[in-house]
């Protein structure tokens, strides 16, 4: 993998710190007037998702990481490991408990994921932005209720727990953006 | 392709007003406005420090001749002192390679200033005196090196050992700079601008002085305390604003500081720079005791009009330009 001198840093760059690929969030450059010159980055260990600032001598080399995200749709999973396949070349993927981590409340059969690779094997599993997910248990909300009010749990099928408003009830297919975990309507059946 | 500007006209009359004022500033004291060249026949020696070159092509002459843009205007205004200029200012262009980002721009607009009789104390005074009312803020403070250190470290930057050194960049998570091969400047640098620079200044603005003498570039070493050097920085709001000596006048030891700023460029594997035979002959014939201070307008416009990065202060940054 090639080496990144400290002058190629951007936001989105993967880099590989203490034995695991990470990517640069922030790059900031800092330069007193007399004196060296510093990058202060702050980066994300995408094997542990820990966020950390580190700082770099500029012009400094470090080694790249050959990290690659593949947009795969989710088939199923086996129990120790969960199935995704691409669409175009139907190669199929399998991604263990710790890549796919607390995505897995938001996998819905075919939809499609982003997995990112490092040396060609799934260290994170990215669900889409919107999932739709059918409510298996809530309380029986009060009749006439409008949203805005508190709102009450609902368990969805993957096992999922997000707030909804009151007079959405057990059955329903709701829309939920998995970013936030936060319900964002009720979808037609 | 976006050809607008990155500063709002608000900033570009803010711009104007700021040129004027700090003219009328100098009208006032009978300090001489002046121009030196932007592009000369030598640049910095200082390693950490890049020109940009250009080819001057002459009639009449098959090789082409490589000029320097200036980093500072310093060495040709110090000549004209030389010259018996008397106190003199510029507002200038400074052009320094492989510097961007939220306060650097590669070229940037500087106020350097010279004031023929003072030491670094007059100038600070002379420099809140021109910023208090621009910046509109109480008194400045002020605080040694050596006293910030103490204040925010807990550490003695004039007599703690090294070892005591690689230890606090170990304790303080800079584990890849507390290697034997990272100079002692270095780790200070560092460990200011990480460290103390964010935490002084933030109310009014702080004047560092008494630098180590390891980095007193143009500046005097102290006659009380041969460790320091007369040489001086402004913080203001996270932001280093300019920086300042009793100069140096010693011909002798401006040719040994530019043989040492070289030898750390050879070893830090990078070329020796050419030095200005002019700039030291002109200190042969005599510069008359002063202090200079250089500082940066565009970051001084950034807290006028508080924005947060260089782009929004200029007309082009150099991503638009």
């Amino acid at each position: 993998m090639a080496n990144y001198s400290t002058n190629e840093f951007k936001s989105g760059l993967k880099i590989m710190l203490d034995g695991e690929p990470c990517n640069i969030l922030e790059n900031e450059f800092v330069k007193p007037g007399k004196g060296q010159a510093f990058n202060r980055v702050k980066i994300r260990k995408l094997i542990s998702g820990k966020v950390l600032e580190k700082t770099f001598r500029s012009g400094e080399s470090v080694e790249g990481a050959d990290v690659m995200d593949h947009d795969l749709a989710y088939l199923y999973s086996d129990g120790e490991f969960w199935h995704f396949m691409n669409n175009e070349s139907f190669e199929q993927l399998a991604a263990d408990q710790k890549a796919v981590g607390d995505s897995v409340k938001w996998l819905v059969e075919n939809d499609v994921c982003t997995l990112t690779l490092w040396n060609g094997s799934p260290i994170a599993v990215t669900p889409p932005n919107f999932v739709e997910l059918e409510i298996t248990e809530t309380d029986p909300g009060l009749k006439g209720d409008t949203a805005g009010t508190g709102g009450k749990p609902a368990t969805l099928s993957t096992g999922a727990v997000v707030r909804v408003p009151l007079f959405v009830q057990t059955g329903e297919v709701i829309k939920v953006d998995t970013r936030t975990g936060e319900y964002v309507n009720r979808v037609q059946k | 392709m976006n050809w607008k500007p990155g500063a709002d006209l608000a900033t570009l009359q803010a711009r104007a007003k700021l040129l004027a004022d700090i003219r009328a500033f100098f009208a006032e004291r009978k300090v001489l406005e002046v121009e030196t060249p932007l592009m000369a026949s030598a640049g910095v020696t200082d390693p950490h420090l890049v020109n940009f070159t250009t080819q001057l092509h002459q009639p009449g002459s098959q090789q082409a001749r490589t000029l320097y843009l200036q980093t500072s205007p310093e060495y040709a205004m110090k000549r004209l002192l030389c010259a018996g200029s008397g106190c003199i200012y510029q507002i200038c262009k400074a052009f320094r390679n492989e510097e961007q980002g939220r306060f650097h721009n590669p070229e940037f607009t500087m106020l350097e200033w010279y004031r023929v009789g003072f030491d670094h104390w007059q100038l600070m005074r002379e420099m809140q005196d021109l910023l208090q009312p621009i910046l509109a803020c109480d008194e400045f403070e002020q605080l040694s090196y050596q006293q910030a250190f103490q204040h925010y470290l807990g550490f003695d930057p004039l007599s703690d050992s090294d070892e005591q050194l690689r230890e606090l960049c170990i304790e303080q998570g800079y584990e890849n700079f507390a290697d034997s091969m990272t100079s002692r400047d270095t780790q200070l640098q560092l460990l200011f601008s990480h460290l103390i620079e964010p935490q002084i200044g933030q109310t009014s603005p702080c004047f560092i002085y008494h630098f180590p003498a390891s980095q007193a570039a143009l500046a005097q070493i102290s006659g009380q305390d041969p460790r320091v050097a007369e040489r001086f920085e402004l913080y203001y709001k996270g932001i280093e604003l300019a920086n300042g000596f009793h100069e140096l006048q010693s011909a002798d030891e401006q040719e040994k500081r530019f043989a040492q700023d070289n030898q750390e460029r050879l070893e830090m594997g990078i070329d020796a720079a050419k030095t200005d035979s002019h700039f030291l002959a002109a200190l042969n014939s005599g510069l008359p005791d002063c202090a200079g201070v250089a500082l940066g307008l565009d970051r001084l416009l950034m807290l006028i009009q508080a924005h947060s990065d260089i782009d929004n202060v200029l007309s082009f940054s150099h991503s638009r330009a």
